[in-house]
């Protein structure tokens, strides 16, 4: 089952940076540096606010499409797809 | 009959019409339609179930009036139950699909090896659950006698009905099909008034980015900066920036949503009805599209009612409304109780503001901003009877998936799976419909009779599910080695924490006066609100069960070749839906 390790490693590889971006941009931009980021505007937006309440959601949306493809390469590369 | 009542009436029967259309389509033969609609439900499809099985009399209702009173605190729940999403697909759905059987504790029966996880399970899975169903029912309670001023009680009655009839009849797959056509009405229910409203104000229909627009009135001011200098000049704190009970409450509080949402029983059932672990992925992509439309939409109808309400009320500084010349829309509110004025100086004029010596507006019940919103912007009466087909939509859906968590849990996981194991198919699937009768019965009771405690316990049904089911979860896929003595001592220390945090907090089992320290600020812990410490929770349970694993040893090599198998998602027993 050598494969199947490499797979489950490459598959942790893509987990951690899918998570590391879900992290920033909720909890680093809409939290954390939320007051420096509002001196930026992003037209009637102060630009943390606008990450808090809607930039967060939208990286969301995207993050699980992306992964879900990079899955599906990673599924043939390693040929574990369903039949 | 006036034509707002008689357009509420045909939206709603109308909408009830068709769920019951799909309910006698959708009948369910075996209990794999009962309890995973047989595993064929493609992933745009479960996406949409999803939205509805999720977006609860809560999502629809409340938060957005939550955020047009919280305004940046708010965020909390826009990140919180959304950003769960991202932890389903990546750390649980496909997995425990791949691993292909019915429900949650079953999973946890299988991985932990142990009826004592399986019990564990089933109690945290029906505390959650129920705690979640008064909500709904009573959500449905408040839609009838609101909008179609039909009493409170018969109004349940109907919905309980109506659950009943399509819960029963199909199951899961009945469910599934009712709840992709609740979702497009109370999606269009929602957004339809959002779109209205931000042209009104701003110009733009597209209330995501109305929201962050010019007013159209001319004055070139943005609408966020104008909402901000308006509810700071009478005191209120400032809208984008007022952060609820400081920087580490809202990161415990979003953390314990976003983990609590991946946890709840009766979101992860759904991703066992779709035919694949690359569908399972998929779903949860689509799923969140569905979700974001209207929790996009909902910070802009918040911050839009908000300066409404206030315009309204104070069209300019110091031109307060005369009581006597107040709008229908808040007559009609008063008579509900949900809006209170007391003309305590007595000028006949309404003064609302944030001191409590002088403010006159007693009471702004927060779920007005969404259901009063159509009339306090003057909207058509089609719109606002759109409103209550789509409150209801909202509330029947998330009330079915709820339904659907706890009866099978019972009839699979307690009778079929413990008490009496030799229970033949067709039993099994009539013992299901009998204890979703029951439940329907109990949730109907409690819906009428809400404990004293309800408020307080969705923050339960998070707690609990944030502090137990997730960290099982997830240290069954991603720690090979764990056994299930360690998972076990794990979930009964994250949820005794949890629930200790909460009752000391807000009184043993919310009896009032039983709490031995107040639930204010400077008693909490780091400034934690008990609502928030289900990430604590979590965490003392990812701690304890370590521990624990450290000193027992390791799960069995057949266990740990079975978590080899559902990482990859092919091969091994994944012949799903036939056991």
């Amino acid at each position: 089952m050598e494969g199947n390790e490499t797979y489950w490693s490459e598959n942790l590889r893509l987990i951690f940076i899918c998570l590391a971006i879900w992290f920033v941009v909720s909890f680093g931009f809409g939290l954390i540096l939320v007051e420096p980021l509002n001196a930026i505007r992003l037209g009637g937006y102060k630009l943390g606010f606008w990450f808090a309440q809607q930039g967060s959601i939208y990286t969301f949306v995207g993050l699980i499409f992306w992964y879900t493809k990079k899955m599906n390469d990673l599924d043939k590369k390693y040929n574990v797809e369903e039949s | 009959m006036d034509e707002l009542k008689l357009y509420t009436y045909i939206a709603v029967f109308g909408s009830f019409a068709v769920y019951f259309g799909i309910a006698w389509w959708a009948r369910a033969g075996s209990t794999s339609d009962f309890y995973v609609a047989g595993g064929g439900v493609t992933p745009m499809q479960n996406g949409m179930a999803i939205g509805a099985d999720w977006m609860s009399a809560a999502s629809f209702i409340s938060m957005a009036g939550m955020i047009s009173f919280l305004g940046y605190g708010g965020s909390v729940f826009l990140m919180g139950w959304t950003g769960g999403y991202v932890l389903l697909a990546m750390l649980l759905a496909p997995y425990m699909r791949k691993h292909g059987k019915f429900t949650v504790p079953e999973f946890i029966y299988d991985r932990y090896y142990s009826k004592t996880a399986r019990v564990v399970a089933v109690i945290c899975l029906i505390i959650a659950s129920l705690t979640y169903i008064i909500g709904q029912m009573k959500g449905v309670g408040v839609a009838f006698s609101r909008f179609l001023e039909v009493d409170y009680d018969l109004g349940l009655y109907i919905g309980m009905f109506v659950v009943w009839v399509y819960a029963v009849l199909g199951g899961m797959k009945g469910i599934t099909y009712t709840q992709i056509a609740q979702y497009c009405v109370l999606i269009f229910a929602y957004t339809i008034p959002a779109v209205f409203i931000s042209l009104q104000l701003t110009g733009n229909p597209i209330p995501q980015l109305g929201l962050g627009s010019t007013l159209a009135d001319g004055s070139g001011v943005y609408l966020l900066d104008k909402l901000d200098m308006v509810v700071t000049d009478l005191g209120f704190k400032e809208y984008t920036t007022d952060n609820m009970g400081g920087t580490v409450n809202m990161f415990a509080y979003t953390m314990s949503l976003m983990i609590g949402t991946a946890g709840l029983p009766h979101v992860i059932m759904r991703f066992f009805t779709v035919p694949s672990v690359k569908a399972a992925r998929q779903s949860a992509g689509y799923a969140l599209v569905f979700i974001a439309l209207l929790y996009t939409v909902a910070p802009a109808v918040g911050a839009m009612a908000r300066l409404n309400l206030m315009n309204t009320i104070e069209p300019a500084a110091g031109q307060n409304m005369e009581y006597a010349e107040r709008p229908q829309w808040f007559k009609d509110w008063e008579n509900t109780g949900l809006l209170q004025f007391e003309d305590k100086n007595g000028d006949g004029k309404i003064q609302y503001n944030a001191d409590k010596e002088t403010n006159e507006m007693v009471k702004v019940d927060r779920d007005i901003m969404v259901l009063a919103n159509p009339a306090i912007a003057n909207l058509p009466n089609w719109v606002i009877a759109l409103v209550a087909a789509g409150g209801l939509a909202a509330a029947l859906s998330t009330a079915a998936g709820l339904l659907l968590a706890i009866s099978s849990s019972i009839s699979h996981d307690l009778m079929k799976g413990i008490l009496t194991p030799d229970m033949t198919e067709k039993n099994e699937l009539l013992a299901g419909r009998v204890v979703m009768t029951l439940s329907i019965i109990v949730a109907g009771y409690l819906g009428l009779n809400p404990p004293g405690f309800a408020a307080g316990t969705v923050a339960l049904a998070f707690g609990l599910a944030a502090s137990s089911i997730f960290p099982a979860l997830m240290m069954g896929i991603f720690a090979k080695k764990m056994s299930g003595k360690a998972a076990v001592a794990g979930m009964i220390s994250g949820i005794g924490v949890t629930m200790l945090y909460v009752f000391q907090h807000k009184g043993i089992m919310f009896i009032p006066g039983t709490s031995f320290l107040g639930d204010m600020g400077p008693n909490w812990f780091f400034g934690i609100s008990p609502n928030a410490f289900g990430s604590v929770g979590a965490l003392v349970n990812f701690t304890v069960a370590f521990a624990v694993l450290k000193v027992t040893g390791p799960a069995p090599a057949h266990i740990q070749e079975m978590v080899d198998n559902f990482r990859t998602p092919h091969g091994g027993v994944s012949a799903a839906h036939d056991h």
